[in-house]
């Protein structure tokens, strides 16, 4: 009974990913070539479904869409949010190096320990926290949302970054280099699990919603002060 | 301007008070027993208006002087609590009062004359009335004029020139944050620059500016600037025209056929811009477009400015420019 068991977990582990390690072009055929095309050319829109190529964009947009669960979508039209994907972790890969293989960049791979925190605070400054502000909690753009980065992984930004993914403008090497990357990783890396000495963040929205919580705190407390020292005259 | 606008002011008070010739009293009985003269309140009244106009005055010096904002709230602050503590003093000192118990009555023409006649006699006693007026008319005036000084920071009304002042000339070189010079090359899609004119003081309100890439085919740029984008590259003032922020945000869709079109937002109040038609306001508080710089590409493919910007850059007062 328990070597059946135990050869059964082995063969469900096992054997999707040996599947799957071939079956990217079928994965492709499946779920992205309605909109995407055949070999990545793209379908024009005017259809019922269309979207854009994917030759050129290299396994680093392919990575990052099937990762986040930006992709697959519904409709062109709908704005991608972060979801669990419906792909397996070996057929993500298997996808990965089939659009891959249209051409394009390959996945960076981002060395948060090099970056510098400080350096990373004023780049992500300058160049994030307008729309994802500077907690990186995400916020609101004409058309669209910014996502909130407490679950992004380090490849995950050093990919956004690059590619640019929904409304958000990429970054080309000029602008920021890989060591720059490497540094926005760090920062965002601390907004994740940021050192909340007084015990409480509230979401780490900073100072004027902090006071405002103190202030409504402080108030309360005054005001039962007031109830139990004070006594209506009889 | 601001002189003859004080002075038109003076002349409107003046008519007015004109028109209001004193009333002659009814005869007949007085309703109101005469109080006793109080001439140390009055004089304190006259004092506290007279106060009052100087502090009114006082704010449109400051504000002429382009003071700071606190001082300014300071001086008409206090001018308005002289302004309360005189109306306090004149209705509780200077004036009888006559407290009628009946319940609030449908007024009969012979109470609502009655009533008047209350009101012109409660002031009789007064000993100092010319002073009083003519104080309380000070203090009206200057606090009008105070008032309708900032009417003077909507600019510059015969010489604009200095609004369109900015360091860009023929020739200059672009340059990045780091002082590298930008070249055509650079300016990817979907990417945003931010550049400057080479060796000029960056905190000129009128030297920062972004550039970008559009598709040529998209350009829809007013008919006179038909040779400012070479390459589909546009370059526009980074300064926002509502509340003069950085417009530090490009909005660069993916893909374009099901996305909102590319724009320059300024993260401050959402002012939203379109690159491809001239820097026209698509969405948000934003009052004009953002001013255009004419660019053209140097003999080693480096971006050079043809002139300088389409418009006034900056928001629309006129002390940002200072």
């Amino acid at each position: 009974m328990k070597p059946a068991l135990l050869i059964a977990a082995f063969l469900a582990l096992v054997l999707p990913q040996l599947g799957g390690a071939d079956s990217g072009g079928d994965l492709y055929l499946q779920h992205c070539a309605s909109c995407h095309g055949r070999g990545g050319a793209g379908v024009p829109p005017g259809g019922e479904h269309f979207g854009p190529p994917l030759q050129g964009v290299g396994e680093q947009a392919a990575d990052f869409y099937l990762r986040t669960g930006y992709m697959p979508v519904q409709e062109a039209s709908q704005e991608p949010v972060r979801k669990s994907s419906p792909f397996s972790d070996a057929e993500i890969r298997s996808l990965v190096t089939y659009i891959g293989s249209f051409g394009g960049p390959p996945i960076p791979k981002p060395q948060p320990e090099r970056g510098s925190t400080s350096q990373g605070l004023k780049l992500f400054t300058e160049n994030c926290a307008g729309c994802h502000q500077v907690a990186a909690q995400g916020g609101l753009v004409v058309g669209g949302t910014a996502p909130r980065l407490a679950d992004s992984t380090p490849t995950e930004i050093a990919e956004a970054v690059r590619v640019g993914p929904y409304l958000m403008p990429r970054f080309t090497r000029r602008q920021l280099s890989d060591r720059d990357v490497d540094s926005i990783v760090r920062y965002v890396q601390l907004t994740q699990n940021p050192d909340n000495r007084g015990g409480w963040g509230i979401a780490n929205l900073g100072p004027i919603p902090e006071g405002l919580v103190a202030w409504l705190l402080a108030g309360g407390a005054l005001v039962g002060i007031a109830v139990l020292i004070g006594g209506r005259e009889r | 301007m601001k002189r003859f606008g004080s002075w038109a002011i003076a002349g409107l008070v003046l008519l007015l008070g004109r028109g209001q010739r004193r009333r002659q009293l009814p005869p007949g009985k007085p309703v109101v027993e005469g109080g006793s003269p109080a001439p140390g309140s009055e004089l304190v009244v006259v004092g506290l208006l007279l106060l009052a106009a100087a502090l009114a005055v006082v704010f449109i010096v400051l504000f002429a002087g382009r003071a700071n904002t606190q001082l300014l709230g300071l001086a008409l602050g206090l001018c308005f609590a002289a302004l309360a503590v005189a109306s306090v003093l004149t209705a509780f000192r200077l004036l009888s009062s006559e407290v009628d118990d009946e319940p609030y009555p449908e007024l009969h023409p012979f109470e609502a004359a009655e009533i008047e006649q209350i009101a012109v006699e409660s002031g009789q006693h007064l000993t100092r009335r010319k002073l009083l007026v003519l104080a309380a008319g000070a203090a009206g005036t200057a606090l009008a004029v105070a008032l309708l000084a900032p009417l003077a920071a909507l600019g510059p009304v015969f010489d604009t020139s200095r609004l369109r002042r900015d360091p860009w000339r023929k020739g200059m070189r672009l340059v990045d944050a780091n002082g590298r010079v930008l070249r055509a090359n650079d300016i990817e899609l979907n990417t945003l620059h931010t550049a400057f004119p080479e060796g000029v003081d960056r905190e000129n309100l009128a030297a920062p500016i972004v550039v970008v890439r559009v598709e040529p085919a998209r350009l829809d740029l007013p008919a006179d600037r038909s040779d400012w984008a070479p390459g589909g590259i546009v370059a526009y003032s980074k300064i926002c025209t509502h509340a003069a922020c950085a417009v530090a945000l490009y909005r660069a869709p993916h893909f374009e056929p099901s996305r909102p079109r590319p724009a320059l937002v300024c993260p401050c109040h959402y002012s939203t811009f379109d690159p491809a038609t001239g820097g026209t306001v698509l969405f948000g508080p934003a009052g004009r477009p953002l001013p255009q710089l004419p660019l053209a590409v140097g003999r080693r493919g480096e971006l050079i400015a043809r002139g300088g910007f389409s418009g006034p850059v900056g928001p629309s007062w006129s002390g940002v420019r200072e």
